[in-house]
């Protein structure tokens, strides 16, 4: 690293005495380029042993990696805290303008402490931190009414990140978002609830400087290389055109789309919210983010009558990808893509993860189906796959929680299935619900091993296919290894904060010479070893949090229904299981 | 004939700021300070965005309130930015109607486009083109290309 290069230095706030300062961690920027790797280290450090994931103690973290604000697609913040949904590792990613505003304003990672007296919004540049007041904010109904008011009240449009939280944070479900330039999300692991139980409404981020290189020839040269592989190449192609929902009908068609809790993997109405479906009827725009040619963010615009009021419509802009998709469309069986995009935008009003909310509420039919619950428990809501207009009062509820049991299923599946049963069909991985894929055994392998449970740690849905595509079915122990592979190389990328979509883009070599011309000298092995080291201090802390690995419950609904990978046993994942755990260990 | 940058189809541009970073990194630099063009959202990623960047008037009022003439009219259109003369004085600032006397902070001067096209070349759904400049031979004011929208 550059000793003028700013990533070093590190903003530290206090909310509860409203102090900050700024500190120069030259040594975990070099050691750790960012990202994941310093967010750990910082977590480490700040996040004490088993602290209330809701109390004051509990440090938010974000960092930005040293290719970002020099080269495209190093786009995503890392945040990273102790979850209030898993009670272990938060770690959760977001692109839109936050990773450009953080480091241009001056930092590579801002560490949030303490609990704020009243509800404020911070507003972060260079110098540091103003703490304003949020009271009049608090409690509004709609997150997108929080984003309305801040742009119009603060300075730096163009250059700026806006964070915020909705009504679901503020109430502490445990599965609260942070929504950032409205489209995008720190969506999982319950990031808005830390937000909320601190009264931190938002955080506007902003700034501008020069980034200089170590040599100046080299990072031109480096950056068109990148540049030409995500605008020419075909890598990048699905996320340009129809998006990530390209993915539906394939998977459909295969079956491996989740549909009505998991109880299929395929689904009649898949064409109606597919892809191509949407592109065609809704698309309304597509927008990027900060430092991103590929422009995957896709904007259905969706026309809504008033049912009698003629001559009155009102129009949304929303953002749709895969897992929404999945969560709000084929797991509640729901095929029409207006409802479904209704349905969408309720959970984006009251600041949802969209993927924990659809799942927790295909769970919830299903137990009412099963009689395990009552209309008492639904407040009079008879739960029904494909009713669109009750699931949009059922999520209201997930906020509200009128009754014992949306409080339970405020703080996720796990903790309602304790109270109520249902967990054979409770479809959650580490605490974690369930992401769009059911293409054998390797993705829910990756779901239970991943650091953050997401089917972006280590793509064992790529795996089943792959193997499906060859026919050389894996056994347990190559599953594993190919698994923490890709893990421990993803932990690389999203150290530099790379999006994990970009993954092709950035092969090792790109990385190595993108990184040496901006004055980071590194080996191939080098980045693996850090890789690998990351992986294992996340698991560490996990570890530390109380998280087992080799106990973890498997949902017995992944066995029953057929997936394209043929039937496959409890036996095999546990297998897995452990010889993943050995790979941490080792 | 003189060129400018001309803002083709603003409905196309999708926010990505390639154009921004293409504009610091003209001077081997990454990040954001130099830049001489800037997009923001037209309120909110929902509404589209904006590109601001100088339109190369025939007339330059930014030009007409620099007491240092350090922007001088460019011959067909735009200015000339005389670096050692600015005194920071953001008269320019105040005058531009688009905003286009973009300012650099570390250095307390305008930074305005010098018409060389680089940020173009790395816009990826050609938003923004380097075009001559046309001249209505009568009137001296330039002729608005038909295809193109005003820049905000």
């Amino acid at each position: 690293m550059l000793s003028n290069d700013p990533l070093q230095r590190v903003l530290f706030i206090d909310l509860t005495k409203r102090r900050f300062w700024i500190e120069s961690r030259p040594t975990l920027f070099e050691d750790n380029l960012g990202g994941s790797g310093a967010a750990i280290g910082l977590l480490e450090e700040f996040c004490p042993e088993g602290v209330d994931p809701l109390g004051p103690d509990n440090p938010i973290i974000f960092t930005v990696g040293a290719l970002t604000g020099f080269y495209p697609l190093a786009s995503k913040t890392v945040a990273m805290f102790k979850s209030p949904h898993t009670g272990n590792l938060g770690e959760s990613h977001a692109g839109g303008r936050s990773a450009i505003a953080i480091r241009m304003a001056g930092y590579g990672g801002i560490v949030i402490m303490g609990r704020s007296e009243m509800p404020v919004y911070l507003v972060i540049n260079s110098d540091g931190v103003a703490f304003r007041d949020a009271s009049a904010l608090w409690g509004t109904r709609s997150s997108y009414t929080t984003g309305d008011v801040l742009r119009k009240r603060e300075p730096g449009t163009g250059l700026r990140t806006i964070m915020r939280i909705g009504r679901a944070g503020e109430e502490l479900v445990s599965y609260a978002c942070v929504i950032t330039e409205t489209y995008r999300h720190f969506g999982r692991l319950g990031l808005g609830a830390v937000f909320g139980s601190k009264q931190l409404k938002a955080i506007i981020i902003g700034g501008k400087r020069n980034l200089e290189p170590a040599d100046r020839k080299r990072y031109r040269q480096s950056y068109d290389e990148i540049y030409k592989r995500a605008t020419d190449s075909p890598m990048m192609q699905k996320y340009h055109e129809l998006g990530t929902p390209m993915n539906v009908l394939p998977l459909d068609t295969i079956g491996a789309l989740p549909t009505r809790n998991l109880q299929s993997g395929t689904f009649e109405g898949a064409t109606g919210i597919s892809g191509e479906h949407l592109a065609a009827d809704y698309l309304g725009r597509r927008v990027a983010c900060a430092h991103c040619p590929v422009a995957c963010i896709h904007l259905a615009a969706l026309r809504i009558p008033y049912p009698n009021d003629p001559y009155f419509y009102k129009t949304l802009m929303l953002g749709y990808d895969h897992e929404p998709i999945y969560a709000t469309g084929s797991m509640l069986g729901i095929g029409d893509a207006s409802g479904m995009l209704q349905l969408m935008d309720e959970v984006e009003v009251l600041g949802l993860d969209v993927m924990t909310a659809g799942v927790a509420l295909a769970w919830a039919t299903e137990a009412l189906d099963r009689e395990l619950i009552t209309e008492e428990e639904t407040d009079g809501l008879k739960l029904a796959f494909g009713d669109t207009q009750t699931y949009i009062e059922a999520v209201k509820r997930i906020v509200t929680q009128p009754t014992d049991f949306y409080r339970a299923l405020a703080r996720g599946i796990d903790h309602a299935a304790a109270q109520y049963g249902g967990a054979d069909y409770a479809l959650t991985f580490g605490g974690n619900e369930m992401p769009g894929y059911h293409t054998g055994p390797a993705c829910h392998i990756g779901y239970l091993t991943g650091a953050r449970h997401s089917h972006l740690d280590s793509a064992g849905y790529s795996l089943d296919q792959d193997a499906a595509k060859t026919g050389t079915a894996l056994n347990p122990e190559q599953v594993a290894t190919e698994l923490f592979e890709e893990e421990r190389w993803r932990q690389v990328l999203t150290s530099l904060v790379i999006c994990l979509f970009a993954r092709k883009v950035y092969e090792p070599e790109i990385v190595i010479e993108a990184l040496a011309a901006i004055g980071y000298e590194r080996t191939i092995q080098e980045l693996t070893a850090l890789g690998a080291g990351i992986l294992k201090r996340k698991a560490k802390f996990k570890e530390r949090e109380g998280f087992n690995m080799t106990e973890l419950r498997i949902p017995r609904r992944i066995f029953e229904t057929p997936s394209p990978a043929g039937p496959f046993e409890e036996d095999f994942v546990r297998q897995a299981l452990a010889a993943y755990a050995a790979l941490l260990q080792g | 004939m003189a060129k400018r940058l001309s803002v083709i189809d603003i409905d196309r541009c999708v926010g990505c700021q390639s154009c921004m970073f293409a504009c610091t990194r003209r001077t081997a630099q990454g990040g954001l300070e130099e830049s001489r063009i800037h997009v923001q959202s037209a309120g909110g990623f929902s509404r589209g965005f904006v590109v601001i960047v100088c339109r190369a008037c025939f007339d330059p009022p930014c030009a007409r309130v620099c007491p240092t003439d350090a922007l001088v009219p460019r011959e067909g259109g735009g200015v000339r930015f005389h670096t050692e003369k600015c005194i920071g004085c953001h008269n320019c600032q105040k005058a531009c109607p688009f905003g286009a006397a973009l300012w650099d902070e570390t250095q307390g001067k305008p930074r305005i486009c010098v018409y060389c096209g680089y940020c173009a070349r790395y816009c990826p759904y050609d938003v923004i083109a380097l075009e001559e400049i046309r001249e209505d031979k009568e009137t001296a004011r330039p002729i608005p290309d038909p295809k193109a929208k005003p820049a905000t």
